[in-house]
């Protein structure tokens, strides 16, 4: 039985895999999510700057890690803007434009219609250049940024008059899933600015830059799990956000689901193995 | 003119919808086996995608960082409001190394993209060098220079002291495990054997934080679908 089930057909685990997904979005399944303090750093470090304060807010993934990245940028944004910061969002991924047209729907338009764009948020749009972009915008922001994503120049945004220079930041929060993202936020702009720098990315990317925390990353949040820890953190602040902020921890029901299946497959797998093992004949055994 | 443009517009949301379904679904049939509308789908994709890259680096970075700035009257359909700014000369120089990049198209001058080339990875280089000797090296050998005994404001700190000895001793035995001019056995050895240990513990965190990513994309499909799907039943768009 045990061995039948370590030849087991693929195409059966991915269908298994698919009802773990399926069944718990379809019924709602919703778990309880708890904020670990590796993200809850990154909460109350927003939490405490005073209103006014400058954040940068980048977006280096595209569509491919929607699900991971979009719900903490748009967390994010949401509780810079109740904080009364303002918020100047960039990205350095081609991709990384649509995504935050998205946020700017679903967060600004929708929860805060009365922010005036170019005075209490802006949206510098993306630009080409990787790592390059942060090292010029470090030494001279509006050279890196010389207009906006609607193409108005640096110069005429009055609240880009402050930022000359990445250090003009009081904190900056790089959303990213590879490079150039977050890795290089920390090296070429949080680092040499001495600028506070938290980061979200990607469940994959999220055990090469644990290294960077608490030092010279003050929080990170890794993968889907990171984006809900950071949604009940905010919820939990600001009750009024409980059905807007939590695309994050409606998706973590599934998550949990498929990695029970996935943990039952390793299980039955390894008996399946050692099954085998036992069945096979000894060598240098005489039957 | 505003309704028409509103119908437009839940239109084209409603063809982005449809067509995302069916190419999602396209990918999905290679979990079956490879078959001809995955490889449309996955073609469709490295074409489509080639495209978008150039059209955004041409019109967030070409126009107002150096045809905006060489010559700002050139731009005034797109950027009216740097046209008046003064021209700067030296971007002649990035337009120059450009151009010798795109030599490599033709063979008799192919040489002289070298000179861009060389320029382009000196400077990342130089660059690189610097920033991942201070926050990579420097930084990270800073940081694990962790005190054994940890104290906070109650006192003696167990839990930073574990926590910290786990840090170094780890850091230590993954050293040692990679350490080849001596011979790995006595106490050596079992720092080595304590190493691998550790690079395994981080290989398997590793490998669970991939699987939890796949489940998250998977996720963000299905919800898709179930977009899709609703659309498709009671005629709603998703908000």
């Amino acid at each position: 039985m045990l061995q039948k089930l370590g030849a087991l057909d693929r195409r059966i685990i991915f269908v298994l895999i698919a009802l773990a997904v399926i069944i718990p979005l379809a019924v709602g399944l919703v778990f309880p999510v708890a904020t670990t303090p590796i993200v809850q750093n990154i909460f109350d470090s927003i939490e405490a700057l005073p209103p006014g304060s400058k954040v940068l807010l980048t977006a280096d993934y595209g569509p491919s890690t929607e699900p991971e990245n979009q719900p903490m940028l748009e967390a994010v944004a949401r509780h810079c803007l109740e904080k009364d910061l303002r918020l100047y969002v960039a990205s350095i991924w081609a991709t990384g434009p649509p995504m935050i047209e998205q946020m700017i729907g679903k967060v600004i338009r929708a929860d805060f219609p009365d922010l005036v764009e170019g005075e209490d948020w802006c949206n510098l749009g993306f630009k080409a250049g990787n790592q390059g972009v942060i090292n010029s915008a470090y030494s001279d922001f509006h050279n890196a940024f010389p207009t906006d994503a609607r193409g108005q120049a640096a110069a005429n945004i009055p609240m880009l008059a402050e930022v000359l220079r990445l250090e003009n930041f009081d904190h900056i929060v790089a959303i990213g899933s590879g490079f150039p993202g977050v890795k290089e936020w920390v090296q070429f702009g949080g680092d040499p600015a001495g600028v506070p720098t938290a980061g979200g990315v990607t469940a994959v990317e999220a055990p090469l830059l644990y290294p960077y925390y608490p030092a010279q990353l003050l929080g990170l949040m890794g993968g889907l799990q990171g984006a809900a820890e950071y949604e009940a953190a905010l919820v939990k602040a600001y009750p009024k956000y409980t059905e807007s902020s939590r695309q994050a921890i409606k998706n973590m029901g599934p998550q949990t689901v498929a990695h029970l299946v996935i943990i039952a497959f390793i299980v039955i797998g390894n008996l399946a193995y050692f099954s085998s093992e036992r069945a096979k004949p000894k060598l240098g055994v005489k039957s | 003119m505003f309704p028409n443009l509103a119908f437009n517009l839940q239109a084209a949301q409603v063809l982005e919808l449809w067509i995302g379904a069916f190419l999602t679904l396209m990918i999905f049939s290679f979990l079956y086996k490879d078959n001809p509308f995955y490889k449309f789908a996955e073609h469709l994709f490295v074409g489509v995608s080639a495209a978008y890259w150039m059209v955004q680096a041409f019109w967030s970075t070409l126009i107002p960082n150096l045809f905006g700035k060489l010559y700002p009257p050139m731009v005034e359909p797109f950027l009216p409001e740097i046209a008046g700014n003064e021209a700067d000369f030296f971007k002649l120089i990035p337009l120059v190394f450009g151009i010798f990049l795109l030599m490599r198209l033709v063979p008799p001058w192919a040489v002289v993209a070298r000179l861009a080339m060389g320029l382009v990875i000196g400077f990342a280089a130089g660059t690189n060098l610097t920033r991942y000797l201070q926050s990579d090296f420097i930084s990270q050998i800073d940081h694990t220079l962790l005190p054994l005994i940890a104290f906070d404001d109650a006192g003696f700190s167990l839990r930073e002291t574990i926590k910290n000895l786990m840090v170094v001793s780890g850091v230590v035995a993954g050293l040692i495990y990679f350490f080849f001019s001596a011979e790995h056995k006595g106490l050596f050895g079992k720092a080595s054997r304590y190493g691998i240990w550790v690079l395994m513990v981080s290989f398997g965190a590793a490998f669970g934080y991939t699987v939890m990513a796949r489940i998250s994309l998977l996720t963000g499909r299905m919800n898709f679908l179930g977009d899709w799907l609703t659309h498709m039943f009671s005629g709603n768009l998703p908000t």
